[in-house]
């Protein structure tokens, strides 16, 4: 290890904490996708560092399997801002307070 | 000891690219802000020891991912249109991009340029992509093809999801 732990879990935690700021605070949809971005970087640096620290590879697989879902995820979270734009022609979430049904 | 200087200047970069990307007003400057933290970020994954994990951080986050991002704020074409109005930019906008787009490049320059034989630039334990991937496809190969059944799911979805009212409605018409 170059570092401790302990900064690089420091380092991780101040990213997921702009990142959970990111999602609560902004009111556009695709700000709220990148705080969740920042967010998963942040669990993948957490997984780095124990593969790292324990010297094992398969915390390096976890964040193959993160990266996949991310991939995933935003692939269906765009569509649906993409969705809700076609809907609404606005990407606020203050619009978005109803459900139909 | 190099390695250590090059992880707390990577992280302070990595900690205000993101920071400059969460207050931002224009989502597409987020997106290039967000880009320079994940450029930082596979520098540091480099350093601890996971070189193959950081290539694939610049190519499926910085390459598909964030494009992705940028290819749906310029379809929705949702930014802020009068920029012709603003003047252009000064040193204030100019001096956080130069500052860590210079670290970035220094750092990797330094990274390349380092002894290989002294295995000063090479993290002293590192997964090779033969151990990476004996790993990969025997002991997790159940979690290869359930990540591959989830990501046809999502392109499933995302089509479906995309899909405009008239379409679906011509597509109602054929069957």
């Amino acid at each position: 290890m170059i570092v401790p732990l302990e900064h690089l879990l420091i380092l991780a935690t101040l990213l997921f904490a702009m990142g959970l700021g990111c999602v609560l605070v902004r009111r556009n949809l695709i700000m709220i996708l990148i705080g969740v971005e920042i967010m998963i970087n942040a669990v993948g640096l957490v997984l780095i560092g124990a593969s790292a620290f324990w010297q094992q590879v398969d915390g390096q697989i976890m964040v193959l399997i993160l990266m996949a879902i991310t991939a995933a995820e935003v692939a269906i979270g765009l569509a649906l801002v993409v969705y809700l734009h076609q809907q609404k022609k606005s990407i606020d979430v203050g619009i978005f307070d109803e459900m139909r049904g | 000891m190099i390695a250590t200087v090059m992880f707390y200047l990577l992280g302070a970069v990595a900690l205000g690219a993101t920071g400059l990307a969460i207050i931002q007003r224009n989502p597409v400057y987020a997106v290039i802000y967000l880009v320079k933290s994940i450029f930082a970020l596979a520098l540091i994954f480099y350093l601890l020891g996971a070189p193959l994990v950081a290539a694939l951080q610049v190519i499926v986050y910085a390459g598909a991912i964030m494009v992705l991002f940028l290819f749906v704020i310029m379809m929705l074409e949702v930014t802020p249109t009068n920029a012709s109005t603003r003047s252009a930019p000064g040193w204030v906008q100019w001096a956080p991009v130069l500052l860590l787009a210079l670290t970035l490049v220094t750092l990797t320059l330094v990274l390349i340029g380092l002894d290989p034989v002294t295995s000063e630039g090479i993290p002293r334990w590192h997964a090779t992509p033969r151990d990476f991937g004996y790993a990969l496809f025997k002991e997790y190969a159940l979690a290869v093809k359930i990540i591959s059944f989830q990501l046809s799911f999502a392109a499933v979805g995302a089509f479906h999801v995309g899909m405009t009212e008239r379409r679906r409605a011509q597509l109602e018409d054929q069957s």
